[in-house]
């Protein structure tokens, strides 16, 4: 296990729920705040292991509840069940194509707000809904859509960055020297 | 197929929603600030940049802006100075009449100014965090406004920030009163749509009621959450509902929900 992965998957979730609770642009501008967690737990399901998804979904989901006026703790089980599928589609995605990405995240961003909306109801705590919360949902699921290849090729980096890179063997090998001029 | 580590992981997250879920309202409001506290450093981070890109704006300001902008505070301080003069005349001779008529006394309110350090990150809800909490005297169910009028109450206190309920979310019910008509009603949460953040519902106001857009819509002062007489928007419609035993009016907000950046908070 590489805790570096972990905490930076935290980081980045830390990082996402503190911009969406900060930044106005996408409210003012399209009327919704896109949700980047989804995009996150596909990232994670995707290519970490079962300590990591849980621990995203349980620290994001968490950190998201806390500055939103969600019951505590409802958008930790949706955030587990799409990192949980992602990791089992993980043999059959080709999840290094943009267009895979993408689709997992807009279903993933299409799915989570649905499945926090099931809780919500069954709880009795019923949110503001109209019709234009349709709108909303498709442009959350676009933007976590967008947002999937992004977040890989973040963290692309972030690896780069910080891992040890393998070393390359290199070709010169002495014996095989040539050595030129009049011996 | 799942295996017997993905099935333990979801039991314990499950428990685990079950927990925070079973909390009391009070207890699990002190855990989203201990929580939310986590987002200390980054609030305090860009409260800073704000305050510097203030600083920078007002540095750029010619000499002869600053002059206009001072005399023109001026200006507005005596305007000011000789309206509280007359008002406190009149507190005076009400508080006189009343301690004539043996009435409770009024209270009067102290107001506190806050900067809005985080909004809902979820559409569905409308609430904000302030950056005030106990440690500047606020308490939960006080009044939150703007210089335009009311725009929620305090849920959670936490030492150093609050968590605010705007006008619209589903907690939060005011009585209110049509200025004018004497029509009182509760403002509700809006049946319009999320994106509206601006307007809101009257609800129970008489089946007969003769409400007509534009009217002022202000705070009755029932329920005591409240005081009365702040504004709180204007009618835009109304309809009449369940088969006219009674009316729910479209209420205009006279604060800018999404353009809040700074509020006050009334305590008694």
């Amino acid at each position: 296990m590489n805790w570096l992965h972990s905490i930076l998957i935290l980081a980045v979730a830390y990082a996402a729920v503190f911009f969406e609770a900060w930044f106005d642009g996408f409210r003012n501008v399209l009327g919704t705040q896109i949700d980047f967690l989804p995009a996150l737990m596909v990232y994670a399901g995707l290519t970490h292991g079962l300590f990591t998804i849980g621990l995203a979904a349980v620290c994001g989901g968490l950190w998201f509840d806390s500055l939103s006026a969600n019951p505590l703790g409802v958008s930790m089980l949706p955030l587990l069940l799409i990192g949980l599928a992602a990791q089992q589609g993980r043999e059959w995605v080709a999840s290094d194509h943009f267009p895979a990405r993408f689709c997992m995240g807009a279903a993933a961003s299409a799915l989570q707000p649905l499945l926090v909306l099931f809780i919500l109801l069954n709880i009795g705590q019923p949110p503001i809904l109209g019709w234009k919360s349709l709108w909303q949902w498709v442009l959350m699921t676009l933007g976590g859509g967008l947002f999937t290849p992004v977040c890989f090729a973040l963290f692309t980096r972030f690896h780069k960055a910080l891992d040890y890179q393998p070393v390359s063997q290199t070709s010169f090998r002495p014996d095989r020297e040539i050595k030129r001029g009049r011996v | 197929m799942l295996k017997k580590p993905h099935y333990i992981i979801l039991v314990l997250v499950f428990l685990l929603v079950i927990v925070f879920l079973k909390l009391p309202g009070e207890t699990m409001g002190r855990v989203k600030l201990a929580v939310s506290g986590l987002f200390l450093p980054l609030f305090g981070l860009t409260g800073s940049l704000h305050e510097l890109s203030g600083q920078g704006q007002e540095s750029l300001m010619t000499k002869g802006q600053l002059a206009r902008q001072n005399e023109d505070l001026r200006r507005e301080n005596e305007d000011l100075k000789l309206r509280l003069q007359q008002d406190a005349a009149i507190w005076s001779e009400n508080a006189r009449l009343r301690g004539q008529i043996a009435w409770q006394r009024q209270t009067s309110w102290n107001v506190k100014l806050g900067r809005v350090i985080a909004r809902d990150p979820a559409n569905w809800w409308r609430s904000l965090q302030i950056d005030l909490g106990a440690r500047d005297g606020i308490k939960p169910y006080e009044p939150v406004l703007t210089p335009e009028g009311l725009v929620g109450r305090i849920q959670f206190v936490g030492q150093t920030r609050s968590q605010v309920i705007l006008l619209g979310n589903p907690d939060l019910r005011v009585a209110a009163a049509v200025q004018g008509g004497g029509e009182t009603g509760v403002i509700n949460s809006t049946s319009s749509s999320p994106q509206e953040n601006n307007m809101i519902d009257l609800d129970y106001l008489s089946g007969n009621s003769a409400v007509r857009p534009g009217q002022v819509v202000v705070t009755s002062g029932e329920g005591g959450v409240f005081p009365a007489n702040i504004p709180i928007g204007k009618v835009v419609d109304s309809r009449s509902m369940e088969y006219g035993l009674s009316t729910e009016a479209r209420v205009r907000l006279s604060a800018d929900m999404g353009a809040l950046q700074e509020v006050w908070v009334m305590a008694p």
